[in-house]
């Protein structure tokens, strides 16, 4: 049992490749630089006898040369993963071809989903008009991937996530783990000997488990709020707005400190929020359905019996751990940082939704339900919701992000979460300790926290561009 | 204008008191008051004895009546015990209490007494405050001019490959939070075993086992160097850099589509000028709020980069303040960030009632 190289076998041959495309492409991308800056980089116009110039400008052969170099780059680092993928053993594959095997699922599973959207994707609405803008495509497979890691995490990961090896602590990436059934840690051990790479993997799991939730939660909010205060403004509105501004004020980490905390579970106030907080969705889906089956009375006592039905039972666990089937639960400590988070996001809705509402209720389709004698919710709910959808769907991607953020920091400052859990922000917090010394532990989940939120950010940029050319 | 800015002073006023009393009411819950008596007193103390600590030590009665007297406008609380021994918020033990003043809270410049770092406040506080001082003043430094180069160079041609790159840029600092881009960075450039500080050692360019920046700023404490404090300063930096950038390509963009711009292209005026004197001083109005709100996100970068690189400013003390319990130094904390962000929101609003003359307030 050998330390691993990085590379394997193919690194011999595609390392020094990767050495000089990069070389080349931080040459290309100073000189693209400075013809920039020297106004070297517009397009040469036809000359006087109408001939174009055949020559290029020197931008724009630095440009071309930033594109090649950078798809060369990326070229050695594919062939890498595929050529460790086809080793038989992750001694010629090197970390990243093993690593790459371990992830297969979710390679698996990402192929999968990228064939079925592409081939359907005329028929799949804005989904599939993400498929036509390259920037969403690439978040998307990021985002995805994470997605899938997160579900298939107990197959991915190489190791128990909370289990110590003697021997193996801080151990740099590639080490032999003798002991165990893989053999190897593939990003190396922890400070106290637990494999990285499978930290990382369940900590997808971690944080994929209550940001999607959380914001989903804090839209909720802010949407029953923000639509009748942009709708029917006046006082409603000034009340609103002022304790969303408060919040909105407030320092994060400050209210974290302050919300976080054993001693506050004691006092029950993360139950009161949580009682607050949760009762939205149930108030949103009930008035939903009211306002639009509320001329045909048993359709409308179906829907809302059965929003009340599994709303409140949901409710009763979540909220006061007291469900009676014992299915929906929260343990106190998440429960508690859940409702922080959403506490925290729940404002920024409620000022986007606001403003969205004020902008749409002037618009002539909204006149004419008003006309027709239609209830305001729903010319709320029915009209004005579904056509802020666009902008409501950006920003619900980038705020996972910044859910994810948020969900870091608090792991960071060691609030909330247990000492030993995996999530990404307090495996960061326990490998900066040693971060001089051993920099793996913290870099690895910095890195895939990055990658999650940069694919977030990716995402909404490619459904910004496609909803603005509806 | 004058209305205007009376109206939202008014407001200020409101959230700030609304504010306080949250963190004051948050703070002294029953648990924490525990807690802090058991520190103050002794850890084996009964829970009768914790009760009779925190009557004898003022923090029974109204939480109303108590945030009154932090803010000073409630005659400080008084209690004689039954040796005839007076204590009270404005006094020493051992002091005549008809010779202390009544009232003794904020408004009369009392910030109370920080049981962390054993002594007043106000003059401990401020000495944090001073060295994040110098922190956010070259992360403006650094922060400002990058990224509205950044934007501008983005906007000035909307599609071009430079502005795709510099987008993707700044999507990618805007994905990357402080503990992030902290933890990248000290691993390249401030570690003797991995990133680019071997490399440059086997070059000789830097002495061996050296590195290239120092990963702990608190020497910079002392004397603030370029080894020192490089990396806090970027990694506050980064993070905003995308955020502003991104901010001011729109603008940017949006002013390159006007019908001035086009009518002194079609005139004849160079490209360059044509950004430099036409479009330059209406894309950068909209930045300048940007830049202003940027200051309470500051705020949550410097408390993160304080802790990770040990460099005790005001961020630290935040944290200090909130780990140790102790109340006086977290509401002091609170009331300069409540300041901080009231303050920047106002003058964000002032400023851009300034810089564009089509908007007017009545």
């Amino acid at each position: 049992m050998d330390q691993l190289t990085w590379t394997g076998t193919a690194g011999t041959v595609l390392l020094p490749l990767l050495q000089v495309a990069l070389l080349a492409l931080a040459l290309a991308l100073a000189a693209r630089l400075v013809f920039v800056l020297a106004g070297l980089d517009a397009p040469r116009l036809p000359g006087p006898d109408g001939t174009a110039a055949a020559a290029r400008s020197p931008g724009e052969l630095a440009s071309l040369a930033v594109r090649y170099s950078f798809f060369a780059a990326l070229g050695a680092i594919i062939c890498m993963l595929a050529a460790g993928a086809v080793m038989p053993s992750p001694v010629e594959a090197g970390i990243l071809g093993a690593m790459a095997v371990r992830f297969w699922p979710a390679w698996a599973a990402l192929a999968a989903t990228f064939v079925l959207s592409i081939r359907y994707r005329r028929k799949l609405g804005l989904y599939g008009k993400l498929f036509d803008s390259t920037v969403g495509m690439i978040g998307f497979a990021i985002v995805m991937f994470w997605v899938f890691t997160a579900i298939f995490a107990d197959v991915i990961a190489t190791h128990d996530a909370f289990a110590q090896m003697s021997g193996l602590k801080n151990k740099p990436p590639g080490s032999a783990a003798p002991d165990t059934a893989y053999g190897w840690y593939l990003l190396g051990g922890d400070h106290l000997a637990r494999d990285v790479f499978s930290r990382m993997v369940m900590g997808a799991r971690e944080v994929l488990k209550i940001a999607p939730a959380a914001t989903l939660f804090a839209f909720m909010v802010g949407i029953t709020l923000g639509l009748p205060a942009g709708y029917f403004g006046g006082r409603l509105d000034t009340v609103i707005s002022f304790l969303a501004n408060l919040v909105l004020a407030f320092p994060v980490i400050l209210l974290f400190y302050l919300l976080v905390t054993p001693e506050i579970r004691n006092t029950g106030i993360p139950i009161v929020l949580a009682a607050f907080l949760f009762i939205f969705p149930i108030i949103f889906l009930i008035v939903l359905f009211n306002s639009r089956y509320h001329t045909n009375p048993p359709k409308r006592n179906l829907y809302v019996g059965l929003v009340l039905l599994i709303g409140l039972w949901a409710y009763s666990g979540l909220a006061f751990n007291r469900d009676p089937l014992g299915i929906w639960s929260m343990q106190p400590n998440m429960l508690n940082v859940f409702v922080s988070v959403v506490f925290v996001n729940s404002p920024g809705v409620f000022r986007i939704v606001r403003g969205l509402v004020m902008d749409i209720k002037a618009r002539d389709y909204v006149a004419a339900g008003q006309t027709r004698g239609e209830g305001p919710w729903y010319i709320m709910l029915w009209e004005i919701l579904p056509n802020a959808r666009g902008p409501l769907i950006v920003d619900f991607c980038l705020r996972i992000g910044y859910t994810t953020i948020l969900l870091g920091t608090l792991g960071f400052f060691g609030l909330g979460v247990s000492p030993d859990s995996p999530d990404w922000g307090s495996t960061i917090d326990d490998g900066r300790k040693l971060l001089n010394l051993f920099p793996h532990p913290a870099v690895t989940p910095a890195l895939a926290l990055m990658s999650l939120v940069l694919g977030l950010n990716l995402l909404a940029d490619g459904l910004r561009e496609e909803s603005l050319r509806d | 204008m004058g209305l205007f800015v009376l109206r939202r002073l008014g407001v200020m006023l409101l959230t700030a008191i609304a504010l306080t009393f949250v963190v004051f009411y948050l703070t002294n819950l029953p648990p924490n008051l525990e807690k802090l008596a058991r520190t103050e007193g002794s850890v084996r103390m009964t829970d009768e004895a914790v009760q009779d600590w925190i009557v004898k030590n003022g923090h029974s009665g109204s939480i109303f009546l108590r945030y009154g007297q932090w803010l000073g406008v409630v005659p400080g609380w008084t209690y004689t015990d039954e040796k005839g021994q007076s204590r009270g918020r404005c006094f020493q033990i051992g002091q005549d209490p008809a010779l202390a003043p009544r009232y003794c809270g904020l408004l009369q410049g009392n910030w109370g007494y920080s049981t962390f770092f054993k002594a007043p406040v106000a003059g401990s506080l401020g000495a944090k405050l001073a060295a994040t001082g110098w922190l956010m003043l070259a992360v403006m430094l650094v922060m400002v001019p990058t990224s509205l180069l950044l934007g501008v160079l983005s906007g000035m041609r909307e599609g071009s490959v430079t502005d795709r790159t510099l987008s993707t840029f700044s999507i990618a600092t805007t994905a990357t939070p402080e503990y992030v881009s902290g933890v990248i960075l000290v691993a390249l450039f401030a570690t003797a075993s991995t990133g680019i500080s071997p490399l440059l050692a086997s070059y000789g360019l830097i002495e061996p086992n050296k590195t290239l920046f120092l990963a702990s700023a608190t020497s910079a404490m002392d004397k603030i160097t370029f080894w020192n404090f490089t990396l806090p300063v970027m990694t506050i930096a980064l993070y905003g850099i995308g955020y502003i950038a991104r901010m001011t390509r729109a603008s940017m963009t949006e002013v390159m589509t006007q019908q001035y711009i086009r009518t002194a292209r079609l005139k004849g005026v160079p490209f360059r000028s044509v950004v430099m004197k036409h479009a330059l001083r209406n894309a950068l109005i909209a930045p300048f709020t940007v830049i202003m709100l940027q200051f309470p996100w500051l705020l949550n970068g410097v408390v993160i980069v304080e802790s990770l690189f040990n460099y005790k400013g005001f961020g630290w003390t935040l944290v200090q303040a909130a780990s140790n319990n102790d109340i006086p130094l977290l509401l002091a904390c609170s009331v300069v960030a409540v300041i901080v962000v009231l303050m920047t929101q106002l003058i964000s609003d002032i400023g851009y009632v300034f810089l564009n003359p089509r908007i007017r307030l009545a």
